[in-house]
């Protein structure tokens, strides 16, 4: 094996264990601005899972869309309430160890599931290369209804939010 | 050049997901479930990309449907986080226990 192989393999498994150490961070401090920067270094950790797996594109979106417009509207919720979110309150429930009994349990099935089925890994899938331009035409050819339906969704969202964000004060109106 | 097999990656997402799952049910701050459930999102585009990448016969689909996903998560975090704006003006809290207007 190549060195350049094994050191993107070593590599890859180092940032998926920085991504599941930031994601712990993500739920159990107690600052919640700390979370939200969790948040980001392990999207952007994604990001680079992505580009592992050759989808540049989707690695592109991931930081643009994800580390920078929903991180930065998260911080910005949490500025608004801020107050409210200092680390004197308590941020968790008692419904801990139910949750973790719960969850190993499931982790369990689903890591023997994973490793006794047989996934149909083909060689063609695995040579094949995802160009911009292939991901443009099947968004625009194949998934043109979907896409649309997503335009609708996207400007339908942005209408509710003005609109259930804004201030509804009576003596304001008219 | 791909170097791993499909089980790791689909364990890391697993795990990935199973700590979005109890960020969202031990959170009491509606902000940080809303932050527990992106990262579960994130997880399962996590699997989309990849078995498009080792398994796919047209291997944009994985790809177009993580594209979904993504525009998707944006709006459920803006209507949402819009909600726990209100919220916190009408109410004067953003912990989850305390909004129990319709419980009795």
């Amino acid at each position: 094996m190549p060195i350049l192989e094994i050191a993107v393999k070593f590599g890859t498994y180092a940032v998926m264990a920085g991504i599941l150490i930031f994601a712990l961070g993500v739920v159990t401090l107690r600052n919640l601005f700390h979370c939200a920067l969790c948040l980001a270094a392990a999207l952007i950790g994604t990001a680079v899972i992505y580009v592992v797996l050759q989808a540049e594109y989707l690695a592109a979106i991931q930081i643009l869309l994800y580390a920078g417009a929903v991180v930065t509207l998260i911080i910005f919720a949490i500025m608004l309430t801020e107050h409210l979110a200092e680390t004197t309150i308590r941020q968790n429930n008692s419904q801990s160890p139910l949750a973790i009994t719960g969850l190993l349990g499931l982790v369990a099935l689903l890591t023997v599931l994973i490793l006794r089925t047989p996934w149909p890994v083909t060689q063609t899938a695995l040579k094949a290369k995802v160009s911009v331009m292939g991901l443009g035409k099947a968004l625009m050819g194949t998934y043109a209804f979907p896409f649309e339906v997503i335009s609708i969704i996207l400007i339908a969202a942005l209408i509710g939010t003005v609109v259930i964000a804004k201030k509804d004060d009576p003596e304001e109106r008219l | 050049m791909i170097v791993l097999p499909l089980s790791h990656i689909l364990i890391f997402s697993l795990l990935l997901f199973a700590i979005g799952i109890y960020g969202a049910l031990v959170r009491r701050n509606i902000i940080g479930i809303l932050i527990s459930i992106e990262l579960m999102l994130n997880a399962a585009n996590i699997n989309l990309i990849a078995f498009s990448k080792y398994t796919s016969l047209s291997p944009e689909t994985g790809q177009i449907f993580a594209l979904f996903v993504i525009a998707i998560a944006a709006t459920a975090a803006a209507v949402g986080l819009a909600i726990v704006l209100a919220l916190y003006r009408i109410r004067k809290t953003v912990q989850a226990n305390e909004v129990n207007l319709l419980k009795w």
